[in-house]
């Protein structure tokens, strides 16, 4: 043991950040099973409710035919038929487009999707801090030189990295299923979506952390999950335009950063980009971003600290 | 500077301003030394490590690891000292190896040193054939033997251990006492350990403190506690019922005797040397004696006379509880 310790001079403060990042997403693809089901997840996802809720098909052509007195009463030809069908079909897909802002309810929803994943992504990073609390391993990281900084972003960025590979795969699928890119769309447009990601992500699990940094009740991280879980996704653009909702669930929605999230990566995917809309979204979700993670480190911060 | 390898003074630990964990201790670890450190749950143990090992703040007070303020100059701390926890803290889903080598990384060592170390450290606790298996697959004595390896991989002057044999069975028990032995005889480690199995204390302890209600009540080597209890217990009964309390006083080394039950109680130091006198002195007074024997005081007696005998139930927090069980669970897998 007389060997020096000379490497700790050039050590960076930032050391360890990557070795604890890699711990929590080796528990992730290390485990098959895990990592099947979070592939999985998405197929089922887009599959029963993508295609249960295919509002499409609600205002399709072939979902109505005109009453048999309607035709006799006006007397009218096979062809005024035809073209009455035609015409309501058409309206169907003008609802769904003033509506949804694309004809395509399940690319509109895969979009909400991915964010919903990022949220439920986000939130077991505070359940992921409890665990460490309970099975000793945070006093044991506590004890290292590991600047407690570290300890905090490296939760941080492993919820990040997830929930951005995991849009990655819903998007992969979500094509098959009939995803339909907007007019407008640019591969590039994906760094825009995953840029969007990054800065929620950070912020909620940053919020979420710092929530439950104190507690060493597995109960309390479920607990707050269960609180706002419902109201995030459902009180959002996730899956229903807000502009559609009463006026007390509009207001809501419209201070929720998930909805800014979930419009901006819809403009740089599926809707003729309106650019001012966008970064108006990049903005709030930015501002969300920066002062949660300012909030969530200092927090915990000093908590680790104490 | 004084070679003391930890020195605590006045070192206090208050939790939400009025629960007092730790009131005032001072004491000093020497160099090289196995300290041990006893007391009832909820005394105070875990806090006064957990402020040693910089991951609390102490509320009073002062504590120098090496020197170094375990507060003003908490880095220079952890990078001197290793830490075993009672917890089994490795990654269930990485190989042995791997959580080796995720510990060299917390303490930023480069990848190259990083690697032969691990393998030293694997040949060391024995561990070598199932470096490549997942921690999964590994035994509580496994376990406890890669959290060893794991607490030296920054080559530590001082190694803190947490209660190092919970829920192990007695061969692997027996095989931690020696791993311990060597790195104070081999490497001159000086190690901090809390225990609540006395006779491992007294197996391997150089001096032991014993702390209760957030103070230390008694420090010294087993052998000295031992004998702050007076000596070897001689229980004797004779054949006729008269008192002879005041016959066996006069006998040298004799420092206390009584009836008790029916039979005499006799405290003296060196039991074995005082017995026969007795014997003999009760025979020339014309005392048959029918039974004697000789009870030499063990460190659970220490223990008891100066920590009382009465359970400390409501103290643990469910935090620790939960901790203990899953430890004990692992242990026994």
């Amino acid at each position: 043991m007389s060997e020096t310790n000379g490497h700790l001079n050039s050590r960076s403060k930032l050391h360890g950040l990557w070795a604890l990042t890699n711990r929590e997403l080796k528990k992730w693809y290390k485990a098959p099973i895990v990592f099947l089901l979070t592939l999985i997840q998405p197929i089922i996802w887009l599959g029963l409710l993508g295609n249960a809720l295919n509002l499409g098909s609600l205002v399709s052509p072939s979902s109505f035919t005109i009453p048999p007195q309607v035709i006799t009463q006006l007397q009218l030809t096979p062809t005024q038929i035809n073209g009455l069908q035609q015409l309501f079909g058409n309206l169907g897909n003008q609802i769904l487009q003033s509506t949804f802002g694309t004809t395509s309810y399940i690319s509109f929803m895969a979009v909400g999707m991915i964010a919903f994943t990022a949220l439920f992504t986000t939130m077991f990073s505070g359940m992921s801090v409890v665990w460490d609390r309970r099975l000793g391993f945070l006093n044991k990281v506590l004890s290292t030189p590991v600047s407690r900084s570290v300890i905090i972003l490296s939760k941080v960025f492993s919820a990040t990295l997830r929930s951005m590979f995991q849009a990655l795969i819903i998007l992969v699928i979500a094509v098959p299923f009939g995803f339909q890119f907007g007019a407008n769309f640019n591969p590039l447009n994906l760094l825009g979506v995953f840029a969007m990601l990054f800065l929620v992500c950070v912020g909620l699990s940053s919020m979420f952390i710092a929530i439950n940094i104190r507690s060493s009740r597995i109960e309390t991280p479920m607990a707050v999950m269960n609180l706002l879980n419902l109201p995030l996704t459902f009180a959002s653009s996730a899956f229903f335009p807000i502009d559609k909702m009463p006026t007390w669930l509009q207001a809501v929605a419209s201070v929720n950063p998930m909805s800014y999230t979930i419009d901006g990566m819809r403009q740089l995917l599926i809707f003729n980009t309106n650019y001012t809309q966008l970064v108006w979204d990049f903005a709030y979700v930015g501002i969300f971003a920066v002062v949660l993670t300012t909030i969530g480190v200092v927090l915990s911060w000093r908590y680790l600290n104490k | 500077m004084s070679d003391d390898v930890i020195k605590a003074e006045g070192l206090t630990k208050v939790f939400n301003h009025n629960l007092v964990a730790v009131d005032h201790i001072s004491f000093s670890v020497r160099q090289g030394e196995i300290f041990g450190f006893l007391g009832p749950n909820g005394a105070g143990k875990t806090t006064t490590i957990n402020m040693l090992i910089t991951v609390l703040k102490p509320t009073e007070g002062h504590a120098y690891i090496l020197g170094s303020d375990i507060v003003k100059e908490n880095m220079e701390v952890r990078n001197s000292i290793g830490v075993v926890p009672q917890e089994y803290t490795a990654d269930e889903d990485l190989t042995g190896y791997e959580n080796i080598l995720l510990c060299a990384d917390l303490y930023g060592i480069p990848r190259n040193i990083a690697k032969k170390r691990a393998i030293e450290l694997l040949e060391l606790v024995e561990l070598t054939p199932f470096k490549d298996k997942r921690v999964q697959t590994y035994s509580g004595g496994m376990r406890r033997r890669l959290e060893l390896a794991c607490g030296l991989i920054n080559r530590p002057k001082l190694l803190f251990l947490d209660e190092p044999t919970l829920g192990l069975d007695v061969q692997t028990r027996t095989a931690t006492w020696n791993y311990v032995r060597r790195l104070k005889k081999e490497y001159g480690m000086t190690l901090f350990m809390t225990t609540h199995y006395l006779e491992e204390a007294d197996a391997l302890c150089d001096r032991i403190a014993i702390i209760d209600h957030g103070k230390i009540i008694v420090t010294g080597t087993p052998d000295e506690l031992k004998e702050s209890l007076g000596g070897d217990i001689i229980t004797l009964s004779i054949q006729k019922d008269v008192d002879i309390t005041g016959l066996v006083k006069k006998i040298p080394h004799v420092k206390e005797a009584r009836k008790e039950n029916g039979s005499y109680l006799i405290k003296s130091e060196n039991g074995e040397v005082t017995a026969p006198l007795i014997i003999e002195a009760l025979r020339k007074e014309g005392h048959v004696v029918t039974k004697l024997s000789l009870t030499k005081p063990t460190l659970n007696e220490v223990y008891l006379q100066y920590t009382g005998r009465s359970m400390r139930d409501a103290e643990e927090s469910p935090e620790a509880v939960f901790a203990q069980r899953a430890t004990m669970r692992r242990a026994r897998q």
